[in-house]
């Protein structure tokens, strides 16, 4: 069965103690009311993009849940060590396979896997980025079993996005329900761009005098995260720039404004390594900045993430994250992966094939909730269509077992019912590594769906972390 | 031997332009085969960065111009000390793991008749033989002939052409090497004219194929020949273009026409 959150048959849980009464005493029409009035809040301050690779149309409005869901202090500890525990493995991997591959040399991960991977960036190999961060902003994407069980879904080390949902979603729970606030204590989540500013900072290039200029670079206004993108250099305190706003000259790179040019230390990029340097990556590309890449490589700034970063994060080397721990931490991994058979090897392909029916199949670069397969939720015809597909093409697959996500209690049109959830927190990588208590939970609104993507039919809901 | 390099590039535009940014690969590698005794890059009026080494051992440099200016150029004067490694790329220091290079990329994307000719040297040849009968392939597929292909011409083009330049052939080649798994990259570099006066094209261009035990070996399928002491070798990449020894832009100047002129010298010195 699946484990719901807030009840523990009809008991309810530790977590969700100071919540029950708040939920029963609230009369279906001040609810719809107060739906109403978060939906209408949203599209005022106009939130309305999908999360990272999420597809969709960009301006549809991602539905808003109005129960939190909640996370007492020492589930959270745990959480946190474990989800610390992975970016630190994860940066130390990115180290180790742009420099000596001392984990490929000891037959750990198959050579394959990094050097032929298409996120593996040549143009970076020997390079060691301030405090050896490679990726500073890491969304680890996990799913709960059980009351001690969490698993690690997917790592994003590139540039995740969402956490101006988690900002939000706080902010519109605050001001709907100061109630809630007043009789509960809930640790604080604003202090996260802050946090990410100060954390960017630590990562400045040695040659950087004073305080390190920090800017947001984004593709433009016609990404889907643009809003996420301004947000954040808003709540920061920094420039939010386009490429034309940048250009190098000798050995730094400056910003233009009305001031005359200002030298910029830490670029945080909201753009895909294939487009911010016409010069070492794609040459069509009008959103980067020429030359950034031998500014970079030569010390004179920060690129946040770093170039090559998504080595790390591609569902084939996802399999070798608990290895990585191991490896480089000489720790047992906190946190579990998911079971995954990966297609190119022979005895998991004869697994998948004999079990399609039981299992998840997802493409190895594929993101978003699209070509991929949940065996138990497809028609006879459908997985007889994917099997064709994996046959074409083996490697580019992997298969898991369909979890059994826990469910949290969620505003139905019927009341109150168990949908199942995910949870995306974001950790910092500079020179200490944070975690603000919270994150992006993420919903499947429909009925016995397992899928949160926004694009399938999924919500978000604010995520509470108790205070002791 | 002791090669005297004079190598000019010069950008011209019918109207001013601003912002311009080049990155240039073009000072000779460092291994065994190969000293420099002394090279000068220059750009008039340009401001350099600080340049820096990158994994694949190359150095490399990004000049800037805010301009506006009407000319770019590019002047380079050295003089190197080269000795015959017979092609094997000794001593050179680098950190890219060679399966890195059996990427493939437009310019060395195989098609059909590659994917032939690649099968005909037999299975059972020693890494380093097969190198050997794929290059001595590519010269005889296709003919060393100015004119008829361009800078973005494929390797399955000029197959299917039969004809080509340097810049062909080491494409050609790539793509052989790594069908049949042996990581390949195209270097650019100078060739000085033989002694008997054949004439050569003096920015020159090859592949290496990576042989295990032995490392990187050049292979000229040009020239019918591995690199020696008359090579002057500069950079490397997946490709021609990952390769090249400039790379530039020009910011926000619409339309404007750009004119190429190139002069190179490479000629052997009394040491």
């Amino acid at each position: 069965m699946y484990y719901n959150e807030m009840l523990d048959g009809t008991k309810v849980r530790e977590a969700y103690a100071g919540l029950s009464d708040w939920v029963d005493q609230m009369p279906a029409e001040i609810r719809q009311m107060k739906q109403a009035e978060a939906e209408a809040l949203f599209r005022r301050i106009g939130i309305t993009f999908a999360v990272y690779g999420e597809g969709g149309d960009p301006d549809r409005l991602i539905p808003f849940d109005m129960m939190p869901r909640i996370f007492t202090q020492s589930e959270w500890r745990r959480l946190e060590r474990g989800i610390k525990q992975r970016a630190r493995a994860l940066n130390a991997f990115l180290r180790d396979v742009y420099g000596r591959g001392e984990i490929v040399r000891a037959g750990r991960i198959p050579a394959r896997l990094v050097y032929q991977n298409d996120a593996y960036e040549k143009a970076v190999v020997g390079f060691v980025p301030p405090r050896g961060v490679y990726s500073h902003i890491i969304g680890i994407d996990l799913v709960r079993t059980g009351r001690d069980e969490f698993f690690v879904l997917e790592d994003n080390c590139r540039t995740p996005s969402g956490v101006s949902y988690m900002l939000e979603n706080r902010e519109i729970m605050m001001r709907m329900f100061p109630e809630l606030f007043r009789g509960n204590r809930i640790e604080p989540v604003d202090g996260y761009p802050d946090l990410l500013r100060r954390t960017l900072e630590t990562v400045a290039p040695a040659k950087c005098q004073g305080r390190p200029r920090v800017v947001i670079l984004t593709p433009g206004h016609f990404n889907s995260a643009y809003y996420e993108h301004s947000f954040l250099a808003n709540l920061m305190g920094v420039e939010l720039v386009e490429g034309a706003d940048l250009f190098v000259e000798g050995e730094f790179v400056y910003m233009r404004t009305t001031e005359g040019p200002k030298r910029v230390d830490v670029i945080y990029r909201r753009l895909d390594d294939a487009f911010i340097d016409p010069l070492t990556f794609r040459r069509d590309s009008m959103l980067g900045v020429p030359g950034l890449m031998d500014v970079y490589r030569s010390g004179g700034v920060s690129i946040c993430s770093a170039p090559g970063a998504g080595v790390a994060d591609d569902k084939a080397i996802y399999t070798f994250v608990p290895e990585m721990v191991r490896f480089y931490l000489g720790e047992e991994p906190i946190l579990k992966n998911v079971d995954t058979w990966t297609l190119w090897k022979d005895d998991d392909f004869k697994y998948v094939m004999d079990n399609l029916g039981d299992l998840v199949v997802k493409e190895v670069h594929g993101s978003g909730g699209y070509g991929m397969l949940v065996g138990p939720r497809s028609t006879k015809a459908e997985i007889e269509e994917f099997r064709q597909r994996i046959k074409a093409n083996p490697s580019n697959y992997i298969a898991q077992p369909t979890l059994s996500l826990s469910t949290c209690p969620t505003f139905v049109n019927e009341g109150v019912a168990p949908r199942h959830v995910d949870l995306r927190p974001f950790c910092l990588c500079g020179e200490r590594i944070e975690l603000v208590p919270g994150g992006l939970t993420r919903v499947a609104l429909k009925e016995g769906s397992l899928v949160v993507n926004s694009s399938q039919g999924g919500g978000v809901k604010d995520t509470w972390v108790l205070s002791e | 031997m002791r090669l005297k390099i004079t190598h000019q590039t010069v950008y011209r535009y019918d109207a001013p332009v601003g912002f311009v940014v080049q990155s240039l690969r073009l000072t000779p590698s460092v291994f065994d085969g190969q000293k420099v005794i002394e090279w000068k890059v220059d750009i008039d009026g340009a401001e350099p960065g600080p340049g820096f080494r990158d994994g694949a051992g190359d150095w490399v440099q990004v000049w800037t111009m805010r301009g506006p200016v009407t000319e770019v150029p590019v002047r380079i004067e050295g003089v190197v000390e080269t000795a015959d490694l017979s092609g094997v790329l000794r001593g050179h220091r680098e950190m890219i793991h060679p399966m890195v290079y059996l990427q493939s990329t437009d310019a060395t994307a195989p098609d059909d008749a590659l994917r032939a000719l690649a099968e005909e040297p037999e299975a059972d040849l020693s890494p380093l033989d097969l190198a050997h009968a794929l290059s001595a392939r590519v010269s005889e597929v296709i003919a060393y002939r100015p004119g008829v292909t361009h800078l973005n011409t494929t390797a399955a083009e000029a197959l299917s052409l039969g004809e080509g330049v340097c810049q062909d052939h080491a494409h050609a080649l790539i793509a052989l090497a790594r069908l049949r798994g042996l990581p390949a990259r195209y270097v650019s570099g100078y060739l000085s004219a033989d002694a008997d006066g054949a004439e050569h094209e003096a920015a020159h261009a090859w592949a290496e194929i990576h042989v295990d035990g032995l490392g990187w070996v050049g292979f000229d399928a040009a020239n019918r020949c591995c690199p020696d002491d008359r090579y002057v070798r500069t950079g490397s990449g997946l490709d021609a273009r990952d390769a090249a020894p400039i790379r530039g832009v020009r910011a926000s100047t619409g339309m404007r026409a750009e004119e190429l002129d190139v002069t190179v010298a490479v000629e052997p010195v009394a040491p």
